[in-house]
């Protein structure tokens, strides 16, 4: 005779959603913000079980006032701070008008960082000249805080006849050996256990120089994500692991990432990797924190997982549009403000800031931008050309053309 | 001069290049203290350094990512995925990332990683110890694909795979790794030592990548082939009394055409044979090659001999195994046109 059936509750499939859609008011009151200044800073050879809380908590340094406060202050010079503010600024205003360029058909694609400005300009700015950086395609300000040429990253934006990727990759797909910044990939999350493995290279080889990589909350779902923190941690790998969970993976919210039951932070806890989850709006918390993983990558301490907390305010590029799935202008209610007016906040706050000095500097980067615009679409654009010859796309593909290439380039007729 | 084994002028090739250079590093699930499930890195930790020559975690996807980061810092990886079988998850780090990583970069990052496997059947290992996946690289731009039949290869070609300043898919037959093997599995395994390309020179030497051997010469029909059905091919046209030219590829990307061609138009016949699979297998590149290049001198139909496109079986691995007897077959089939 057959057992009888328990009763049984039937199972439901819990499908994470974002709190708010289109057609709502956008709320962010449920999000924990601590105050500035109150996360502690173990020093850098504290073991990753011994600041476990890191991984939660937020580390932020300017208050709502523009004063840094607290053990993370970095306390930078304000030459520093400006540097900091000039390279956001002129971030903003290179991706307005490449996004403009877009619109106006001479290019394909293009991406801006707004409201992200901060990660990638004081990170650049943290680390040094000679680190080698594995960005994501959110990370311009980078090149830009290495003072790296706008016309050559516009010529890539182009793909013309100046673009040094001979018009092979998609805009924004920017690569430069000489700055340091390493060839972004289409293929999400690949650059991290690149990143790694760089870093295990140049530890292998006696060298100085760490490694810092970058990817988004929404790829750290990806397996080389993991790969990534597995050989870090293994082999202790001089590399500093960024994670810029910026809320929005094209239209998935970060719930869908994994990030309703813990932090992305919290990842690294789980390989044994010093885990710490920083305000990424803070020009000042994200410097910091990024020269204090540099300075434990530098001491053979190994790796740090940094998650900047931040807020994704535009489109996730020329071919999304958010308001199709979250409220609209949701980024300008982001409880931890806009990077730029933070800073230019803290600069008032100081006291080395004045209404003559916005005008200048406002200035000084629209004319830079508008002169590098013009000097890279003399090079040519993609809707008009000119590109660099057709044989180049035969190019590359190994150091030697092999026969089989150089025939096809002759049925090509180029 | 030494003889040697496969397994040995591998582990050859890999000293001799970690003396030569710093920057090379071999790296791989248990290649290090215990010098690999096959040998091939045997005592090479001891004598060159655990930062050199390291054991890695079990994940092939990790081991690829890794050595793409350590080549674009400068360093020439070697890395070993356990068997070819294993070398599917890190396929996105290789035909996304190192394949291609010279031309995005507008050629100022390159990938020269190179990736040893050892592949192929004839030692029961049923689906994931058995498989031919080089058709899955060869289909990739800039990747070039490497396949030794014989220990003095295995070492020429390893040595020239690390200098080389592309990405290297080296696929070892691991059924040759102790002894050539003529496809007859039911006779006495040889060992190298009775075979002349066992003599292995001491030191550094390169075999050119891009570059068949002619094995044998002949005039009646021209068999291409690679890895193990090399000996399998020899053992073919002896038994099927057939004067076959016999050319082993060794490289399959860039593909030696020239040798191909002059051989085919001479003797104005083509068989083709591989283990792996049939349908999209490197035979078929080669059957549509044979065809552009040499069309007006072919007497008979372009036979491919090869695995059957099913999965590696376990116990009918002689019934998989393109054997002697079925390339005797093709022999005579395209002799009768």
């Amino acid at each position: 005779m057959d057992a009888p059936v328990p009763f049984r509750a039937p199972l439901s499939l819990h499908v994470p959603e974002p709190p708010q859609r289109p057609g709502s008011e956008i709320d962010f009151s449920t999000l924990a913000v601590p105050p500035a200044g109150t996360a502690r800073r173990p020093d850098t050879d504290c073991p990753a079980a011994d600041m476990t809380d890191l991984a939660y908590d937020l580390v932020r340094v300017l208050d709502d006032q523009g004063h840094a406060v607290g053990p993370w202050d970095p306390a930078l010079s304000p030459d520093m701070l400006m540097r900091g503010l000039r390279s956001m600024m002129t971030v903003r205003a290179y991706d307005e008008r490449m996004q403009r360029a877009q619109r106006q058909g001479k290019t394909s694609f293009y991406m801006k960082c707004t409201g992200e400005e901060a990660i990638a300009v004081a990170q650049g700015m943290a680390v040094d000249r000679a680190d080698m950086l594995f960005p994501t395609y959110r990370q311009q300000g980078l090149l830009i805080a290495r003072d790296w040429p706008l016309v050559d990253m516009m010529c890539q934006v182009y793909s013309n006849a100046g673009d040094r990727l001979k018009g092979r990759q998609m805009p924004v797909f920017y690569s430069s050996k000489e700055a340091g910044f390493f060839s972004i990939s289409g293929n999400l999350g690949t650059q991290y256990s690149q990143a790694v493995g760089w870093a295990m290279a140049s530890a292998i080889k006696g060298d100085s120089r760490i490694a810092a990589a970058w990817i988004g909350e929404g790829a750290t779902a990806e397996g080389d994500f993991h790969h990534a923190l597995t050989f870090a941690s293994v082999y202790r790998a001089p590399v500093i692991l960024n994670l810029v969970n910026n809320h929005w993976a094209i239209s998935s919210f970060h719930g869908i990432a994994g990030g309703e039951r813990t932090t992305f932070a919290a990842r690294g806890l789980g390989y044994g990797i010093p885990s710490l989850r920083v305000d990424g709006n803070d020009f000042l918390a994200v410097f910091a924190a990024t020269r204090w993983a540099a300075a434990r990558a530098r001491a053979n301490l190994g790796p740090t997982l940094i998650e900047l907390f931040t807020y994704r305010a535009a489109a996730h590029s020329t071919s999304d549009d958010p308001a199709k799935y979250r409220p609209e202008n949701a980024g300008a209610h982001w409880p931890l403000g806009d990077p730029i007016d933070r800073l230019r906040q803290h600069l008032i706050a100081l006291g080395v800031w004045s209404e003559a000095r916005r005008e200048d500097l406002a200035r000084e980067v629209a004319e830079a931008v508008q002169a590098a615009g013009k000097e890279a679409e003399a090079l040519g654009t993609l809707d008009k050309g000119p590109f660099q010859s057709a044989r180049t796309m035969f190019e590359d593909v190994y150091k030697t053309m092999p026969w089989h290439l150089e025939r096809q380039r002759q049925q090509a007729g180029v | 001069m030494a003889t040697m084994t496969m397994v040995q002028a591998l582990n050859a090739a890999m000293d001799v290049m970690l003396t030569r250079s710093g920057d090379v590093v071999v790296l791989g699930e248990d290649v290090g203290y215990f010098g690999g499930v096959f040998r091939c890195t045997d005592g090479l930790q001891r004598k060159h350094g655990r930062s050199r020559v390291f054991d890695t975690p079990i994940t092939e996807a990790g081991i690829m990512g890794i050595a793409v980061g350590m080549a674009a810092y400068g360093l020439r990886p070697v890395a070993e995925m356990q068997f070819a079988d294993y070398i599917y998850p890190a396929c996105d780090q290789l035909i996304s990332e190192a394949a291609r990583l010279r031309y995005r970069s507008g050629g100022e990052f390159t990938a020269p990683v190179t990736v040893r496997a050892p592949y192929g059947g004839g030692i029961f290992g049923g689906q994931t110890h058995s498989q031919s996946p080089e058709a899955i690289f060869t289909h990739v731009a800039g990747l070039k694909t490497v396949i030794p039949s014989t220990p003095y290869d295995a070492k020429g070609l390893l040595i020239s795979a690390i200098e080389d300043d592309d990405p290297v898919m080296f696929f070892e037959p691991k059924r040759l790794y102790n002894g050539p093997f003529e496809g007859y599995h039911d006779r006495p395994v040889v060992p190298w030592a009775k075979h002349p390309a066992s003599e292995v020179p001491d030191g550094h030497y390169a075999i050119p990548l891009g570059k068949a051997a002619t094995v044998r010469s002949g005039t009646a029909v021209t068999i291409l082939a690679y890895g193990t059905m090399v000996h399998v091919a020899l053992a073919a046209a002896r038994d099927a009394q057939v004067d076959a030219e016999v050319l082993d590829l060794r490289t399959l990307v860039p593909v030696d055409i020239e040798t191909i061609e002059a051989s085919v138009r001479k003797t104005g016949r083509c068989v083709i044979v591989h283990e792996a699979t049939r349908t999209g297998g490197f035979g078929a590149e080669l059957s549509a090659l044979v065809q552009e290049h040499c069309f007006h001198h072919l007497e008979a139909p372009i036979e491919r001999v090869t695995g059957w496109d099913t999965p590696y079986p376990h116990a009918f691995e002689w019934e998989y195994f393109p054997g002697p007897a079925r390339i005797a077959e093709a022999l005579r089939r395209v002799m009768e046109e």
